[in-house]
């Protein structure tokens, strides 16, 4: 089997380390350009160096990657901006087409197929020259020559069931495998190079399929509560858990190289740093990338330090850059993780609040008056508040990809997005609160020569207080849960170590943005209870 | 209490909501100083009729005057707060206290003294000022916050009062109270009342003119022994001796 995951594809779920596209952050490659025009690094040079934006998506191996080429463009005298787990192939490869990120780490067939929707035909190396023709044909991106590693999917069982059944290939998975339960990555079962093209290519495939995020499969398979999964190729688990890779004896899935994919931006200003980049290919290959990921998702090793261990190995940089020696492993206590980095905590969590308070404040800004406009024009209300609410149903990963074409990728995209989600709790609670104020105190006071604007100020607005309170303070806890995901678009905040943690499955930096956020949206709750209860007017029942 | 009564005059009233006539050509003289009161049943047009003289109602035809003024001419809410005005749930507003609730309409005025006005009103109801202008309207009784109600449509000095059902959701003895002390007020304030119940024997107790109406018309309009003695139609025979005031 050529056992290589192909990261990449899917529209961003939280979950599995999906096939996403490498995290856009880390790589900022592409920013130190202007430098070596010349073609000698350090060059000082009368253009203003903008950094080189370095990307990854949300898992280990796009991180390793996105770091080892940020490290190499700072050896060779670039600044660099790092934007690790952008949150989707869809995101970070609109980021890189937006030129908001000069480069990240992608995958020859998911280039083909997530992106390009076609399906691969040929060798590996086939596939390179089609995606690399198409994509600078039509969009001016460049697929800098494979790092020298595949990562295709791995179909993947306990050595156990493969003994038993005699598992060695898939065409033997699917003849014998029907009874077994299946764990699979959410987009793997919907993608047409997924299982629906596996069962189209050999048939029968076990019948039971859970939908299981990349960073519980493999525990979920070693603790027998599935039976098969899909994982990629490099996979350091596979060689923790010692599992049995079945071979793909059709050749179903396609080829799956790794090169860095850079914008059109970046190869225009800065060559020097495109060349820098070609610097890396065809020297990383299976061994070496599976083992960089077991270091870093089993052993918790700094993944800037296994990027300059690598580098150092190469003899492409003087393990300068971020390369102390490893970084301690995981096995000290949370409390202790937690304190450590408590200035990076107190950082997102600054972040975080700005993003949700901007976003509560500018939604409570607009959906407070549409509210009360609402009220006013009843015919126009339920049709209205529908349509908000509908805004409410789209995903949050989706809206954010939909943000990028408009707004790009970082703090600007995610504001918005978490503004239009707010807005339907207030508007609601604003309309219904005013509309059902009491009726009969709001109409004698209207009978005894109150203005419309006096019944607003006096009546209505003060008996509403309380319900309109209570929208804010729903807007305000959904916001701080969904800020977390903010992180899949650059923006920071508590959910960087969150989507970090889930891409390294490293349990206690997912915690170190989760307890925050957790704690953030009981303290905001809280606030807001009490601010309902002041707002609440005294003579009504309590 | 400062008032000053002045006559109410509807003529050809006509009140249309889509195909249906709510009043079809009323006109009613309530005397200034004397109390009219609108019964009939559910529908038949009474409380629109009272609310087309404070304009919570615009008739389609016909003129509306309160005194010599034709209410359509002017703003709206300089007509509201020169008119008393209650209704059977009393309508305070449940955030604000009795006290400020009653001085509601001289606050409006941009009067100085509201709040002794509201609390001469409280006095003349029977609640003492000292004792209930600091109350919470959900800490009355509902015979209480009747009384706050009526004390609110008098408070502004307003010498005409328009009243829907502001008895209605007391309970026997209590009514009795509220009436006797509304009687006293309606003769020793010279109030120009018009009064909406479907108690007859409200209208009998308290009114000069009682108008029996049916299906956005007046099918009679007299006093009380005029009524009695002189049904105009059998629909009002009927109706009185329902009610057990024939």
């Amino acid at each position: 089997m050529r056992g290589v995951a192909r990261r990449g594809g899917g529209v961003g779920r939280l979950g599995g380390r999906a096939r996403l596209p490498a995290g856009v952050a880390k790589l900022a490659l592409v920013s130190g350009l202007a430098l070596v025009s010349a073609g000698t690094p350090l060059i000082a040079s009368a253009q203003v160096e903008r950094p080189v934006v370095v990307a990854s998506k949300p898992f280990a191996e796009s991180f390793v990657l996105a770091e080892i080429f940020a490290q190499l463009l700072e050896a060779r005298g670039f600044t660099v901006d790092r934007r690790p787990g952008l949150g989707a192939t869809e995101i970070a490869f609109a980021a890189l087409r937006q030129d908001q990120i000069d480069v990240y780490p992608e995958y020859t067939g998911t280039g083909l197929l997530a992106i390009l929707g076609e399906n691969p035909q040929g060798s590996g190396d086939d596939a390179f020259r089609r995606v690399a023709a198409v994509f600078r044909e039509r969009w001016g991106l460049r697929w800098l020559p494979p790092l020298g590693f595949e990562n295709t999917y791995a179909i993947a069982v306990r050595p156990g069931t493969a003994d038993s059944l005699g598992l060695e290939t898939l065409s033997d998975l699917a003849r014998e495998g029907a009874a077994l339960r299946a764990g699979l990555s959410p987009d793997f079962i919907g993608r047409a190079d997924g299982l629906p093209g596996l069962r189209a290519a050999y048939g029968l495939f076990p019948g039971a399929v859970r939908a299981l995020l990349q960073a519980v499969k493999y525990q979920a398979l070693a603790e027998a509560e599935v039976d098969v999964i899909d994982g990629y190729a490099t996979d350091g688990q596979i060689a923790r858990y010692d599992l049995v890779v079945l071979e793909d004896d059709l050749d179903f899935f396609p080829p799956y190289d790794a090169a860095a994919l850079v914008s059109a931006r970046l190869a225009l200003e800065q060559p020097a740093a495109v060349a820098a980049l070609t610097e890396l290919s065809g020297l990383i290959d299976e061994p070496a990338m599976r083992e960089m990921n077991r270091r870093v998702e089993m052993d918790g090793a700094d993944v800037a330090a296994v990027a300059a261990g690598a580098l150092r190995a190469l003899g492409l940089a003087g393990g300068g850059a971020t390369g102390d020696v490893d970084a301690g492993a995981r096995d000290d206590s949370l409390l202790r993780y937690l304190w450590e980095r408590r200035a990076t905590t107190l950082a997102e969590t600054r972040r975080h609040l700005l993003l949700v308070l901007l976003s509560l404040g500018a939604g409570a800004l607009v959906a407070i008056p549409l509210g009360l406009a609402l009220e006013r024009a009843r015919r126009a209300a339920e049709g209205t508040i529908r349509a908000i609410g509908l805004l409410q149903t789209i995903p949050s990963i989706a809206l954010l990809a939909f943000m990028i074409p408009l707004l790009g990728i970082g703090v600007t995209p995610a504001v918005t997005a978490l503004f239009l989600y707010s807005l339907f709790p207030m508007v609601r609670n604003t309309y219904t609160g005013v509309r059902d104020a009491d009726g009969s105190a709001v109409g004698s006071a209207r009978a005894l020569g109150m203005t419309e604007l006096q019944l607003l100020r006096w009546v209505r607005l003060p008996l509403a207080a309380p319900v309109i309170m209570a929208g804010v303070r729903t807007a305000a806890v959904i916001n701080v849960g969904t800020a977390t995901l903010a992180a899949f678009i650059g923006a920071g905040g508590l959910g960087d170590p969150i989507v970090a943690g889930l891409a390294l499955s490293d349990t206690q930096m997912i915690l170190a943005g989760a307890i925050p956020a957790a704690v953030l949206a009981f303290v905001v709750d809280g606030l807001l209870g009490a601010a309902e209860r002041a707002v609440s007017p005294k003579g009504l029942a309590g | 209490m400062d008032t000053q009564a002045t006559g109410l005059e509807a003529r050809g009233v006509v009140k249309r909501y889509g195909q249906v006539t709510a009043l079809g050509g009323v006109s009613l003289h309530v005397p200034a100083g004397s109390c009219t009161a609108l019964v009939g049943e559910s529908g038949s047009g009474k409380t629109t009729l009272l609310r087309a003289f404070n304009r919570m109602v615009e008739p389609d035809e016909g003129t509306v005057r309160v005194g010599d003024r034709d209410v359509s001419m002017g703003e709206a809410v300089t007509l509201r707060r020169s008119l008393g005005y209650a209704e059977q749930a009393g309508g305070l507003l449940p955030h604000w206290t009795v006290g400020r609730n009653v001085s509601l309409v001289p606050w409006l005025l941009g009067s100085t003294d509201a709040e002794d006005a509201a609390r001469r009103a409280l006095d003349l109801v029977g609640l003492p000022a000292d004792e209930y202008a600091g109350r919470w309207p959900r800490e009355l009784s509902g015979g209480q916050r009747q009384r706050a109600a009526l004390a609110r449509a008098l408070a502004g000095g307003a010498g005409t009062l328009l009243l829907d059902e502001p008895f209605g959701a007391l309970d026997a003895i209590t009514r009795v109270d509220v009436l006797r002390t509304f009687a006293s007020l309606q003769k020793e304030l010279g109030l120009t009342t018009l009064l909406v119940t479907h108690d007859l024997r409200v209208a009998f107790e308290l009114a000069d003119q009682v108008v029996v109406m049916r299906a956005g018309r007046i099918e009679q309009a007299d006093a009380p022994a005029t009524l009695r003695a002189e049904p105009a139609t059998p629909y009002v025979a009927e109706l009185l001796e329902k009610a057990g005031v024939a």
